[in-house]
Protein backbone atom coordinates (compact mmCIF):
# COMPACT_ATOMS: atom_id res chain seq x y z
CA UNK A 1 0.00 0.00 0.00
CA UNK A 2 1.51 3.45 -1.25
CA UNK A 3 -0.21 5.83 1.63
CA UNK A 4 2.13 9.12 0.26
CA UNK A 5 -0.14 9.02 -2.99
CA UNK A 6 -3.36 9.13 -1.13
CA UNK A 7 -2.11 12.11 1.03
CA UNK A 8 -0.51 13.88 -2.08
CA UNK A 9 2.11 15.12 -0.85
CA UNK A 10 4.50 14.63 -3.49
CA UNK A 11 3.25 15.00 -6.81
CA UNK A 12 1.34 18.32 -6.18
CA UNK A 13 3.11 21.54 -6.00
CA UNK A 14 2.88 23.76 -2.70
CA UNK A 15 0.00 26.25 -3.31
CA UNK A 16 -1.66 28.57 -1.54
CA UNK A 17 -5.52 27.81 -1.43
CA UNK A 18 -6.04 31.27 -0.11
CA UNK A 19 -8.46 33.83 0.78
CA UNK A 20 -7.11 37.24 0.32
CA UNK A 21 -8.39 41.02 0.09
CA UNK A 22 -7.62 44.46 0.15
CA UNK A 23 -9.76 48.12 0.78
CA UNK A 24 -8.84 51.50 -0.18
CA UNK A 25 -9.24 54.24 2.25
CA UNK A 26 -8.57 57.82 2.74
CA UNK A 27 -4.96 57.60 3.36
CA UNK A 28 -3.74 54.58 2.68
CA UNK A 29 -4.99 50.63 2.39
CA UNK A 30 -5.82 47.70 4.59
CA UNK A 31 -4.74 44.38 3.28
CA UNK A 32 -5.89 40.91 4.50
CA UNK A 33 -5.06 37.33 4.06
CA UNK A 34 -5.57 34.12 5.79
CA UNK A 35 -2.15 31.95 6.62
CA UNK A 36 -3.24 28.59 4.92
CA UNK A 37 -0.23 26.82 2.66
CA UNK A 38 -1.26 23.24 1.70
CA UNK A 39 -0.11 20.44 -0.45
CA UNK A 40 -3.14 18.22 -1.81
CA UNK A 41 -4.39 17.38 1.53
CA UNK A 42 -1.68 18.65 3.98
CA UNK A 43 -1.56 21.59 5.34
CA UNK A 44 2.12 22.29 4.87
CA UNK A 45 1.93 25.57 7.03
CA UNK A 46 -1.00 27.26 8.79
CA UNK A 47 1.11 30.71 9.81
CA UNK A 48 1.64 31.75 6.43
CA UNK A 49 2.09 35.04 5.70
CA UNK A 50 0.92 35.79 2.49
CA UNK A 51 1.18 39.78 2.87
CA UNK A 52 4.75 39.88 1.82
CA UNK A 53 6.60 43.13 1.25
CA UNK A 54 7.99 44.83 -2.17
CA UNK A 55 8.89 48.10 -0.24
CA UNK A 56 8.52 49.92 2.65
CA UNK A 57 4.76 50.94 1.19
CA UNK A 58 3.83 48.86 -1.21
CA UNK A 59 2.86 45.10 -0.01
CA UNK A 60 1.56 42.08 -2.28
CA UNK A 61 -1.35 39.56 -1.82
CA UNK A 62 0.09 36.07 -2.79
CA UNK A 63 -2.19 33.64 -4.14
CA UNK A 64 -1.90 30.20 -6.59
CA UNK A 65 1.38 28.60 -6.53
CA UNK A 66 3.78 29.67 -3.70
CA UNK A 67 6.76 28.85 -5.55
CA UNK A 68 5.56 31.06 -8.58
CA UNK A 69 3.95 34.12 -6.55
CA UNK A 70 7.44 34.08 -4.00
CA UNK A 71 9.56 34.02 -7.13
CA UNK A 72 7.99 36.85 -8.67
CA UNK A 73 7.44 39.07 -5.70
CA UNK A 74 11.24 38.39 -5.10
CA UNK A 75 12.16 39.41 -8.34
CA UNK A 76 9.80 42.85 -8.49
CA UNK A 77 11.19 43.73 -4.89
CA UNK A 78 14.47 43.15 -5.68
CA UNK A 79 13.67 45.40 -8.96
CA UNK A 80 11.70 47.83 -7.30
CA UNK A 81 14.77 48.67 -4.63
CA UNK A 82 17.34 49.33 -7.27
CA UNK A 83 15.49 51.69 -8.65
CA UNK A 84 14.72 53.21 -5.38
CA UNK A 85 18.53 53.25 -4.95
CA UNK A 86 19.18 55.10 -8.21
CA UNK A 87 16.67 57.24 -8.00
CA UNK A 88 16.34 58.30 -4.45
CA UNK A 89 13.09 58.20 -4.62
CA UNK A 90 9.96 55.82 -3.24
CA UNK A 91 8.59 53.58 -5.82
CA UNK A 92 5.05 54.19 -6.90
CA UNK A 93 2.43 51.27 -6.57
CA UNK A 94 1.58 51.87 -10.39
CA UNK A 95 5.32 50.99 -11.24
CA UNK A 96 5.21 48.04 -8.71
CA UNK A 97 1.89 47.05 -9.98
CA UNK A 98 2.63 47.26 -13.76
CA UNK A 99 5.91 45.27 -13.27
CA UNK A 100 4.01 42.25 -11.62
CA UNK A 101 1.53 42.48 -14.68
CA UNK A 102 4.55 42.47 -16.71
CA UNK A 103 5.40 39.13 -15.35
CA UNK A 104 2.41 37.85 -15.10
CA UNK A 105 0.88 38.32 -18.56
CA UNK A 106 4.30 37.63 -20.28
CA UNK A 107 4.33 34.48 -18.34
CA UNK A 108 0.74 33.42 -18.19
CA UNK A 109 0.70 30.25 -19.69
CA UNK A 110 3.95 28.66 -17.13
CA UNK A 111 2.69 30.80 -14.07
CA UNK A 112 -0.17 29.90 -11.53
CA UNK A 113 -0.81 33.52 -9.69
CA UNK A 114 -3.54 35.43 -8.29
CA UNK A 115 -1.70 39.09 -6.86
CA UNK A 116 -3.16 41.77 -5.45
CA UNK A 117 -0.61 45.20 -5.14
CA UNK A 118 -1.43 47.19 -2.66
CA UNK A 119 0.08 50.49 -1.04
CA UNK A 120 0.72 54.29 -0.35
CA UNK A 121 2.26 56.50 -2.39
CA UNK A 122 3.11 60.31 -2.44
CA UNK A 123 1.13 61.03 -5.93
CA UNK A 124 -1.74 58.91 -5.41
CA UNK A 125 -2.50 57.77 -1.83
CA UNK A 126 -3.42 54.65 -0.81
CA UNK A 127 -4.33 52.06 -4.34
CA UNK A 128 -5.31 48.55 -4.70
CA UNK A 129 -4.16 46.73 -7.94
CA UNK A 130 -5.90 43.22 -8.89
CA UNK A 131 -3.46 41.29 -11.57
CA UNK A 132 -6.08 38.30 -11.63
CA UNK A 133 -4.47 34.84 -13.59
CA UNK A 134 -4.31 35.67 -17.18
CA UNK A 135 -2.45 38.57 -16.49
CA UNK A 136 -4.97 41.59 -16.32
CA UNK A 137 -4.06 44.98 -14.78
CA UNK A 138 -6.87 46.89 -13.11
CA UNK A 139 -7.33 49.44 -9.86
CA UNK A 140 -9.83 49.05 -7.56
CA UNK A 141 -11.06 50.15 -4.38
CA UNK A 142 -12.05 46.89 -3.35
CA UNK A 143 -10.91 43.20 -4.67
CA UNK A 144 -10.95 40.02 -3.33
CA UNK A 145 -8.98 37.22 -4.88
CA UNK A 146 -8.29 33.35 -4.12
CA UNK A 147 -9.61 29.96 -3.68
CA UNK A 148 -11.84 31.65 -0.69
CA UNK A 149 -12.60 34.66 -2.47
CA UNK A 150 -15.75 33.11 -4.06
CA UNK A 151 -17.39 32.89 -1.14
CA UNK A 152 -17.43 36.17 -0.25
CA UNK A 153 -18.60 38.10 -3.49
CA UNK A 154 -22.12 39.24 -2.35
CA UNK A 155 -20.70 40.10 1.37
CA UNK A 156 -18.77 42.23 0.36
CA UNK A 157 -20.43 43.66 -2.43
CA UNK A 158 -23.62 43.99 0.15
CA UNK A 159 -21.08 45.80 2.96
CA UNK A 160 -18.85 47.85 1.29
CA UNK A 161 -19.00 51.49 1.26
CA UNK A 162 -16.98 54.19 -0.03
CA UNK A 163 -14.75 56.39 2.11
CA UNK A 164 -14.84 53.98 5.29
CA UNK A 165 -12.28 55.28 7.93
CA UNK A 166 -9.47 52.77 8.80
CA UNK A 167 -10.93 51.13 11.70
CA UNK A 168 -14.30 50.38 9.56
CA UNK A 169 -11.81 48.90 6.86
CA UNK A 170 -9.76 46.57 9.20
CA UNK A 171 -13.12 45.02 10.77
CA UNK A 172 -14.66 44.94 6.87
CA UNK A 173 -11.23 43.06 5.76
CA UNK A 174 -11.19 40.89 8.86
CA UNK A 175 -15.34 39.61 8.97
CA UNK A 176 -14.96 38.89 5.23
CA UNK A 177 -11.67 36.56 5.89
CA UNK A 178 -13.52 35.11 8.60
CA UNK A 179 -16.11 34.27 6.50
CA UNK A 180 -14.47 33.16 3.73
CA UNK A 181 -12.09 30.57 5.95
CA UNK A 182 -15.49 29.42 7.45
CA UNK A 183 -16.49 28.20 4.04
CA UNK A 184 -13.59 27.51 2.43
CA UNK A 185 -11.37 24.23 2.87
CA UNK A 186 -8.21 25.57 1.66
CA UNK A 187 -8.34 28.76 3.77
CA UNK A 188 -7.90 28.54 7.31
CA UNK A 189 -5.41 29.91 10.24
CA UNK A 190 -5.41 32.93 11.43
CA UNK A 191 -6.42 36.59 9.64
CA UNK A 192 -3.57 38.37 9.10
CA UNK A 193 -4.36 42.26 8.19
CA UNK A 194 -1.94 44.86 7.10
CA UNK A 195 -2.18 48.91 7.49
CA UNK A 196 0.03 50.63 4.68
CA UNK A 197 0.17 54.59 5.09
CA UNK A 198 2.26 57.08 4.80
CA UNK A 199 3.91 56.05 8.15
CA UNK A 200 4.69 52.52 6.62
CA UNK A 201 3.06 49.54 7.57
CA UNK A 202 1.03 48.43 10.62
CA UNK A 203 0.43 44.42 11.34
CA UNK A 204 -2.46 42.93 12.84
CA UNK A 205 -3.34 39.13 13.68
CA UNK A 206 -6.86 37.94 14.10
CA UNK A 207 -6.42 34.44 16.29
CA UNK A 208 -10.03 32.20 16.45
CA UNK A 209 -11.14 32.72 13.42
CA UNK A 210 -13.22 29.68 12.70
CA UNK A 211 -15.34 30.21 16.00
CA UNK A 212 -16.42 32.83 18.74
CA UNK A 213 -14.89 36.50 18.30
CA UNK A 214 -11.59 37.55 17.12
CA UNK A 215 -8.70 38.48 19.49
CA UNK A 216 -6.64 41.25 18.41
CA UNK A 217 -2.95 41.28 18.76
CA UNK A 218 -0.92 44.23 18.35
CA UNK A 219 2.76 43.87 16.38
CA UNK B 1 31.63 -4.59 -40.82
CA UNK B 2 31.98 -0.81 -40.28
CA UNK B 3 28.72 0.07 -41.66
CA UNK B 4 27.81 -2.20 -38.30
CA UNK B 5 29.94 -0.20 -36.12
CA UNK B 6 28.19 3.26 -37.22
CA UNK B 7 24.85 2.11 -37.68
CA UNK B 8 25.47 1.16 -33.60
CA UNK B 9 26.52 4.42 -32.14
CA UNK B 10 23.63 5.31 -29.52
CA UNK B 11 22.20 9.02 -30.29
CA UNK B 12 22.88 11.72 -27.65
CA UNK B 13 20.23 13.19 -25.37
CA UNK B 14 17.39 12.47 -23.41
CA UNK B 15 15.40 8.85 -24.57
CA UNK B 16 11.71 9.53 -24.55
CA UNK B 17 10.71 6.20 -25.10
CA UNK B 18 8.61 5.53 -21.90
CA UNK B 19 6.63 8.43 -22.29
CA UNK B 20 5.74 7.41 -25.63
CA UNK B 21 4.98 3.89 -23.68
CA UNK B 22 3.30 5.35 -21.08
CA UNK B 23 0.79 7.38 -23.16
CA UNK B 24 0.67 4.30 -25.28
CA UNK B 25 -1.13 2.32 -22.03
CA UNK B 26 -2.55 5.05 -21.10
CA UNK B 27 -4.58 5.34 -24.43
CA UNK B 28 -5.28 1.95 -24.23
CA UNK B 29 -6.86 1.72 -20.89
CA UNK B 30 -4.04 0.52 -18.59
CA UNK B 31 -2.67 2.17 -15.39
CA UNK B 32 0.77 4.36 -15.42
CA UNK B 33 3.51 1.87 -14.16
CA UNK B 34 4.60 3.67 -10.45
CA UNK B 35 7.10 6.62 -10.38
CA UNK B 36 9.71 5.27 -8.09
CA UNK B 37 10.14 8.00 -4.77
CA UNK B 38 11.94 7.87 -1.64
CA UNK B 39 10.15 7.87 1.62
CA UNK B 40 11.92 9.81 4.65
CA UNK B 41 11.71 11.29 7.52
CA UNK B 42 13.51 14.80 8.36
CA UNK B 43 12.67 17.54 10.90
CA UNK B 44 14.29 20.60 12.25
CA UNK B 45 13.61 22.48 15.41
CA UNK B 46 14.59 26.50 16.95
CA UNK B 47 16.24 26.31 20.40
CA UNK B 48 16.82 28.34 22.66
CA UNK B 49 20.81 28.69 21.66
CA UNK B 50 20.35 27.23 17.72
CA UNK B 51 18.52 24.88 15.88
CA UNK B 52 18.61 21.11 15.73
CA UNK B 53 17.84 19.36 12.60
CA UNK B 54 16.98 15.34 12.78
CA UNK B 55 16.44 12.63 10.16
CA UNK B 56 15.84 8.94 9.59
CA UNK B 57 18.83 6.75 7.74
CA UNK B 58 16.53 4.89 5.38
CA UNK B 59 17.08 4.85 1.49
CA UNK B 60 14.47 3.18 -0.40
CA UNK B 61 14.32 1.92 -4.01
CA UNK B 62 10.72 1.21 -4.65
CA UNK B 63 9.74 -1.64 -2.17
CA UNK B 64 13.66 -2.15 -1.52
CA UNK B 65 15.64 -0.61 1.75
CA UNK B 66 18.61 0.18 -0.52
CA UNK B 67 20.70 1.31 2.53
CA UNK B 68 19.88 0.60 6.20
CA UNK B 69 22.34 3.74 7.50
CA UNK B 70 22.63 6.31 4.98
CA UNK B 71 23.02 9.86 5.61
CA UNK B 72 20.42 12.83 5.05
CA UNK B 73 21.85 15.50 7.19
CA UNK B 74 24.37 17.42 4.80
CA UNK B 75 26.79 20.09 4.94
CA UNK B 76 26.17 23.72 3.45
CA UNK B 77 28.85 25.53 5.86
CA UNK B 78 30.21 26.13 8.76
CA UNK B 79 26.69 27.75 10.38
CA UNK B 80 24.32 25.24 8.41
CA UNK B 81 22.90 22.14 7.95
CA UNK B 82 20.37 20.87 5.25
CA UNK B 83 18.35 17.84 5.79
CA UNK B 84 17.13 15.99 2.45
CA UNK B 85 14.23 14.41 1.52
CA UNK B 86 13.13 13.09 -2.25
CA UNK B 87 15.29 11.50 -5.01
CA UNK B 88 18.73 10.88 -3.08
CA UNK B 89 20.93 11.76 -5.81
CA UNK B 90 18.82 15.34 -6.52
CA UNK B 91 19.46 16.14 -2.64
CA UNK B 92 22.73 15.51 -2.76
CA UNK B 93 24.00 17.49 -6.00
CA UNK B 94 22.28 20.13 -4.91
CA UNK B 95 23.42 20.92 -1.82
CA UNK B 96 26.79 19.90 -2.51
CA UNK B 97 26.74 22.65 -5.62
CA UNK B 98 24.85 25.52 -2.97
CA UNK B 99 27.62 24.35 -0.24
CA UNK B 100 30.45 25.55 -3.00
CA UNK B 101 28.40 29.18 -3.84
CA UNK B 102 27.70 29.53 -0.13
CA UNK B 103 32.09 29.42 0.34
CA UNK B 104 32.41 30.87 -2.69
CA UNK B 105 30.32 34.06 -1.53
CA UNK B 106 31.87 33.50 2.19
CA UNK B 107 35.57 33.72 0.79
CA UNK B 108 34.53 37.09 -1.46
CA UNK B 109 33.20 38.86 1.13
CA UNK B 110 35.18 37.93 4.10
CA UNK B 111 32.20 37.27 6.61
CA UNK B 112 30.10 34.38 7.96
CA UNK B 113 27.08 33.76 5.36
CA UNK B 114 23.26 34.02 6.26
CA UNK B 115 21.02 31.67 6.35
CA UNK B 116 18.64 33.45 4.45
CA UNK B 117 21.40 33.84 1.60
CA UNK B 118 21.20 29.94 1.71
CA UNK B 119 17.64 30.01 1.68
CA UNK B 120 17.50 32.08 -1.58
CA UNK B 121 20.31 30.34 -3.36
CA UNK B 122 18.59 26.98 -2.69
CA UNK B 123 14.96 28.52 -3.99
CA UNK B 124 15.91 30.14 -6.63
CA UNK B 125 17.85 27.16 -7.86
CA UNK B 126 14.73 24.72 -7.57
CA UNK B 127 12.20 27.10 -9.42
CA UNK B 128 15.00 27.02 -11.98
CA UNK B 129 14.08 23.54 -12.51
CA UNK B 130 9.70 23.62 -12.27
CA UNK B 131 10.04 20.82 -9.97
CA UNK B 132 11.88 18.30 -12.11
CA UNK B 133 14.83 18.43 -9.19
CA UNK B 134 12.92 16.34 -6.47
CA UNK B 135 14.75 17.91 -3.13
CA UNK B 136 12.45 18.81 -0.18
CA UNK B 137 14.72 20.18 1.87
CA UNK B 138 14.69 21.34 6.10
CA UNK B 139 17.55 24.02 6.49
CA UNK B 140 18.58 24.90 9.63
CA UNK B 141 21.43 27.44 11.06
CA UNK B 142 22.73 30.09 13.24
CA UNK B 143 23.96 33.35 11.87
CA UNK B 144 24.87 36.86 13.21
CA UNK B 145 20.71 37.84 13.25
CA UNK B 146 19.50 34.56 14.69
CA UNK B 147 18.52 31.35 14.77
CA UNK B 148 16.52 30.24 11.30
CA UNK B 149 15.09 27.05 10.22
CA UNK B 150 13.69 27.29 6.56
CA UNK B 151 11.02 24.86 4.28
CA UNK B 152 12.30 24.51 1.05
CA UNK B 153 10.04 22.87 -1.63
CA UNK B 154 11.13 21.13 -5.06
CA UNK B 155 8.80 23.95 -7.19
CA UNK B 156 10.73 26.97 -5.10
CA UNK B 157 8.85 27.96 -2.24
CA UNK B 158 9.84 28.11 1.04
CA UNK B 159 8.50 28.95 4.41
CA UNK B 160 10.37 30.30 7.86
CA UNK B 161 9.25 28.50 10.74
CA UNK B 162 10.09 27.79 14.33
CA UNK B 163 9.78 24.06 13.61
CA UNK B 164 9.64 22.05 10.20
CA UNK B 165 9.40 18.43 9.19
CA UNK B 166 9.52 17.41 5.49
CA UNK B 167 9.23 13.59 3.41
CA UNK B 168 6.60 11.13 3.71
CA UNK B 169 6.91 10.90 7.33
CA UNK B 170 6.34 14.67 7.77
CA UNK B 171 2.78 13.30 9.26
CA UNK B 172 3.92 12.01 12.25
CA UNK B 173 6.54 13.89 13.32
CA UNK B 174 4.28 16.97 12.59
CA UNK B 175 2.22 15.30 14.97
CA UNK B 176 5.01 15.48 18.07
CA UNK B 177 5.90 19.08 17.55
CA UNK B 178 2.83 20.02 17.51
CA UNK B 179 1.68 18.60 20.56
CA UNK B 180 5.17 19.51 22.62
CA UNK B 181 6.98 22.38 21.07
CA UNK B 182 7.26 25.47 22.56
CA UNK B 183 9.70 28.98 22.65
CA UNK B 184 12.72 28.98 24.21
CA UNK B 185 13.47 25.03 25.15
CA UNK B 186 16.74 23.61 26.24
CA UNK B 187 19.20 21.80 24.15
CA UNK B 188 18.09 18.17 26.25
CA UNK B 189 14.49 19.16 25.22
CA UNK B 190 15.08 19.77 22.15
CA UNK B 191 17.30 17.09 21.29
CA UNK B 192 14.76 14.73 22.60
CA UNK B 193 11.90 16.39 20.95
CA UNK B 194 13.29 15.94 17.90
CA UNK B 195 14.53 12.55 18.44
CA UNK B 196 10.57 11.68 19.30
CA UNK B 197 9.89 12.91 15.98
CA UNK B 198 11.99 11.48 14.06
CA UNK B 199 11.08 7.87 16.06
CA UNK B 200 7.36 9.01 15.23
CA UNK B 201 8.01 8.69 11.72
CA UNK B 202 10.65 5.64 11.76
CA UNK B 203 8.31 3.42 13.24
CA UNK B 204 4.71 4.92 11.54
CA UNK B 205 5.59 5.53 8.32
CA UNK B 206 7.17 2.50 6.20
CA UNK B 207 9.30 4.83 3.92
CA UNK B 208 11.35 5.80 7.08
CA UNK B 209 13.43 3.61 9.37
CA UNK B 210 16.61 2.71 10.87
CA UNK B 211 18.46 4.96 13.23
CA UNK B 212 18.32 8.66 13.87
CA UNK B 213 20.99 11.44 13.13
CA UNK B 214 20.89 14.86 14.78
CA UNK B 215 22.84 17.57 13.88
CA UNK B 216 22.76 20.84 17.03
CA UNK B 217 23.92 23.98 15.31
CA UNK B 218 24.84 26.71 18.47
CA UNK B 219 26.15 30.10 18.04
CA UNK B 220 29.77 29.36 17.44
CA UNK B 221 30.01 25.39 17.91
CA UNK B 222 28.12 22.31 15.89
CA UNK B 223 27.35 19.05 17.14
CA UNK B 224 26.88 16.37 14.39
CA UNK B 225 25.18 13.71 15.91
CA UNK B 226 25.23 10.86 13.65
CA UNK B 227 23.47 7.76 14.72
CA UNK B 228 22.41 9.65 17.81
CA UNK B 229 19.93 6.75 18.46
CA UNK B 230 20.39 3.15 16.97
CA UNK B 231 16.71 2.57 16.70
CA UNK B 232 16.13 -0.89 15.26
CA UNK B 233 19.22 -2.86 16.71
CA UNK B 234 18.83 -6.62 14.88
CA UNK B 235 17.41 -8.44 18.13
CA UNK B 236 19.43 -11.06 20.00
CA UNK B 237 18.40 -15.09 19.28
CA UNK B 238 17.92 -16.71 22.35
CA UNK B 239 17.75 -20.45 21.46
CA UNK B 240 20.22 -22.37 19.01
CA UNK B 241 18.11 -23.68 16.31
CA UNK B 242 19.87 -26.06 14.18
CA UNK B 243 19.75 -29.49 14.78
CA UNK B 244 22.48 -31.39 16.68
CA UNK B 245 24.69 -33.80 14.96
CA UNK B 246 23.60 -37.07 15.64
CA UNK B 247 19.84 -36.18 15.37
CA UNK B 248 19.58 -38.58 12.23
CA UNK B 249 20.23 -41.92 13.28
CA UNK B 250 21.98 -43.63 10.37
CA UNK B 251 20.78 -46.78 9.55
CA UNK B 252 23.66 -48.73 7.77
CA UNK B 253 27.09 -48.20 6.86
CA UNK B 254 28.89 -49.74 4.41
CA UNK B 255 26.17 -49.68 1.79
CA UNK B 256 25.40 -46.29 1.79
CA UNK B 257 28.79 -44.44 2.15
CA UNK B 258 31.05 -44.55 -0.62
CA UNK B 259 34.05 -42.52 -1.23
CA UNK B 260 34.46 -41.22 -4.89
CA UNK B 261 37.21 -39.48 -6.10
CA UNK B 262 36.13 -36.47 -8.20
CA UNK B 263 37.93 -37.18 -11.31
CA UNK B 264 36.61 -41.02 -11.36
CA UNK B 265 33.32 -39.99 -10.76
CA UNK B 266 34.03 -37.39 -13.94
CA UNK B 267 35.12 -40.02 -16.03
CA UNK B 268 32.56 -41.94 -15.14
CA UNK B 269 29.67 -39.42 -16.59
CA UNK B 270 31.62 -38.13 -19.32
CA UNK B 271 34.53 -40.24 -20.63
CA UNK B 272 38.28 -39.15 -21.31
CA UNK B 273 37.03 -37.10 -24.18
CA UNK B 274 34.49 -34.94 -23.14
CA UNK B 275 36.23 -33.98 -20.47
CA UNK B 276 38.94 -32.62 -22.43
CA UNK B 277 37.18 -30.86 -24.88
CA UNK B 278 34.91 -28.79 -21.81
CA UNK B 279 38.55 -28.03 -20.61
CA UNK B 280 39.33 -26.58 -24.07
CA UNK B 281 36.09 -24.93 -24.50
CA UNK B 282 36.09 -22.85 -21.12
Amino acid sequence: MDFSQDYGIHDNAVSTGTTIMAVEFDGGVVIGADSRTSTGLFVANRVTDKLTRITDKIYCCRSGSAADTQAIADIVAYSLNYHENQTGQDPLVAEAASEFRNYCYNYRDSLLAGIIVAGWDKRNGGQVYSIPLGGMLKRESVTIGGSGSSYIYGYVREAYRPQMNKEDCVAFVVKAVKHAIYHDGSSGGVVRIGIITEDGIERRVFFNTESGNPVEIGN
Amino acid sequence: MNMELVRNVPKGGFNFDNCKRNEMLLSSGFQHPKTVKTGTTIAGIIFKDGVILGADTRATEGPIVSDKNCSKIHYLAKNMYCCGAGTAADTEMTTDLIASQLEMHRLNTGRQVPVVAANTLLKQFLFRYQGHISAALVLGGVDKTGSYIYCIHPHGSTDKLPYATMGSGSLAAMSVFESRWKPDMTEEEGKLLVRDAIAAGVFNDLGSGSNIDLCVIRKDSVDYLRNYELANLKGKRHGDYRFKPGTTELVGKEEIIEVVPFEAFHKKLYGDETAEAMEVGA
